[in-house]
């Protein structure tokens, strides 16, 4: 398994670079993951995202899609676009240290 | 419940009377006396579709009033068929409250009304241009007018288009696009067209080794491909799809497969459903998380497996012991496995089969064991199963009867399992 730094400490990620132990993940390492991402800047909607990523993944095991987002994290698709260019329930995943959204079937 | 004569009597309340609830009628009807347990299917309409054949009305394969017939026929004659809408389910008081203001209460509810097509979620795609340039195959309306549409179309660009996910028979989209190349191929303009498949998936199939096969034959028969595409916005009178992140494709016509949602009712019904009003139920015991005397079954379950017609027939069998121990105070452990099978139409009178569950993705190798039909690859055979499929739907699915050697859980033998990669 890959090893990365943020914030100074050592994490284990996977190929994707998706946290294999959303225990590892602290506040303080977002900012760097999200630059890794071509965010240059979380701005306040941004941690309103990841943190509703964080409260979802805790209740249910699995990061919501970009559908259930749009519905429920009070964020539209649209800005969450904007927000995450490069698909928001990925990218939004990666940076708040949860595993790769199950996609549906 | 008490019944008139002051009998003790039970009542399974069937919501919907598609694939999984005819069939689940059925299945109970023939395991109690109705003396014992009484069955209601609620359906809005009396028009039961066989879905599978809406991919061949468009190429006039199929006619839609071929693949219609009446709900109540389908149900065994002890059943109670209600046409009436439904309000919404009071989970506390085991009640269904109906369209028409009556209620109707339960002793064991099942939700089977399916998923419905919700358009109006995507921007533009109901506005100018739709059933002219923009098209859905996915219900009878639909199909019928992309069939007028597709006896006109002198050529062009036509792109076929997968909204998101979760949508009913994942791999229909697939099948319309190696029909249409065959389809203008027979009316002869075929090089006058150019065909692409636009989905938001980062291959042409969920499953790896389904995927690369599919994305084989889509190559083949000249279908470009556009992954990872999610449609923010259907422009008709422009003739693009706009993706959120703002990427374009171009068309002349427009195939799309709508964004699914449950039926409406759930999202009234406090705690019954998920955000996008699928049935959040176990998936191997299909029981709601919510409370143990309601189960779903078919597409109106929100468990990972595909939204189709062979996996609501094999979770039919599970369903159906479920209840029986549900109400006999039994442990349940039916278990279902998510198998589902499906055949992939090709084209020019072939076929592929695929067959797969939770744990086990789309092999190559043959069903049900190893002298049957081929999987994952085009054949003869699987396209005149597939034809063979609608008569044993009506006659053997419905009413509940087992199909010879096609049992609920997923067959591994006749599966190549070490030679898939």
């Amino acid at each position: 398994m890959p090893i990365a730094t943020y914030a100074g400490m050592a994490v284990t990620i996977n190929d994707e670079g998706f946290f294999e132990d959303p225990g590892q993940w602290t506040e303080a390492m977002a900012p760097e993951i999200a630059r890794a991402q071509g965010i240059d800047e979380l701005t306040e909607p941004h941690w309103q995202v990841i943190k509703f990523m964080r409260t979802e993944f805790a209740e249910k095991g699995t990061g919501p899609t970009v559908r259930v987002l749009g519905k429920t994290s009070g964020v539209s698709v649209k800005e969450l676009y904007q927000l995450f260019p490069k698909g928001p329930a990925k990218m939004a995943a990666k940076i708040a240290g949860i595993p790769k959204p199950r996609g549906c079937i | 419940m008490i019944s008139h004569d002051g009998i003790v009597t039970k009542r399974i309340v069937m919501l919907g009377g598609g694939t999984g609830g005819t069939l689940s009628a059925n299945r109970l009807r023939r395991i109690y006396p109705r003396e014992d347990i009484e069955i209601v299917v609620v359906d809005q309409n009396d028009d039961h579709v066989y879905q599978p054949g809406l991919l061949f009305v468009p190429f006039g394969l199929a006619h839609s009033e071929e693949i219609i017939r009446s709900r109540r026929h389908q149900l065994h004659k002890d059943i109670e068929f209600r046409q009436v809408s439904i309000e919404r389910v009071d989970l506390d008081a085991d009640i269904v409250h109906l369209g028409d203001g009556t209620e109707l209460g339960y002793d064991v509810l099942v939700i089977a009304t399916g998923s419905i097509l919700v358009e109006d979620e995507t921007e533009g795609l109901t506005g100018p241009g739709w059933m002219e340039k923009v098209f859905t195959f996915y219900d009878v309306a639909g199909a019928a007018a992309l069939h007028d549409a597709l006896e006109v179309f002198d050529g062009g660009r036509l792109v076929v288009n997968v909204v998101d996910m979760p949508i009913k028979c994942p791999v229909a989209p697939l099948e319309f696009c190696f029909l249409a190349d065959w389809f203008f191929q027979q009316v002869g303009i075929r090089e006058r067209v150019e065909l692409t498949y636009v989905t938001p998936l980062d291959g042409a199939f969920t499953k790896p080794v389904a995927s690369q096969r599919l994305a084989g034959l889509l190559e083949e028969k000249g279908v470009a491909l556009v992954t990872e595409f999610n449609t923010g916005e259907v422009d008709g009178p422009g003739g693009r799809l706009v993706s959120y992140d703002q990427r374009e494709v171009g068309f002349d016509l427009a195939v799309v497969v709508p964004l699914h949602g449950g039926a409406s009712y759930v999202a009234r019904s406090p705690g019954l459903g998920d955000e996008l009003g699928f049935v959040s139920v176990d998936e191997h015991t299909l029981q709601s998380a919510a409370k143990p005397n309601v189960f779903a079954i078919g597409d109106a379950a929100g468990i990972p497996t595909s939204k189709a017609g062979s996996v609501t027939h094999f979770e039919g069998e599970v369903l159906v012991e479920n209840i029986r121990r549900f109400l006999a105070d039994e442990p349940l452990d039916g278990s279902y496995d998510g198998h589902a099978n499906c055949f992939i139409e090709t084209g020019f009178g072939k076929a592929l089969l695929i067959d797969f569950n939770y744990d086990t993705e789309p092999l190559p190798g043959h069903f049900p064991a190893s002298v049957g039909l081929p999987l994952l690859k085009e054949s003869r055979l699987n396209h005149l199963g597939k034809l063979m499929f609608q008569s044993l739907y009506w006659h053997s699915l419905l009413p509940g009867r087992d199909l010879p050697g096609v049992g609920s859980a997923m067959p591994a033998r006749g599966k190549d399992i070490e030679g898939a990669r």
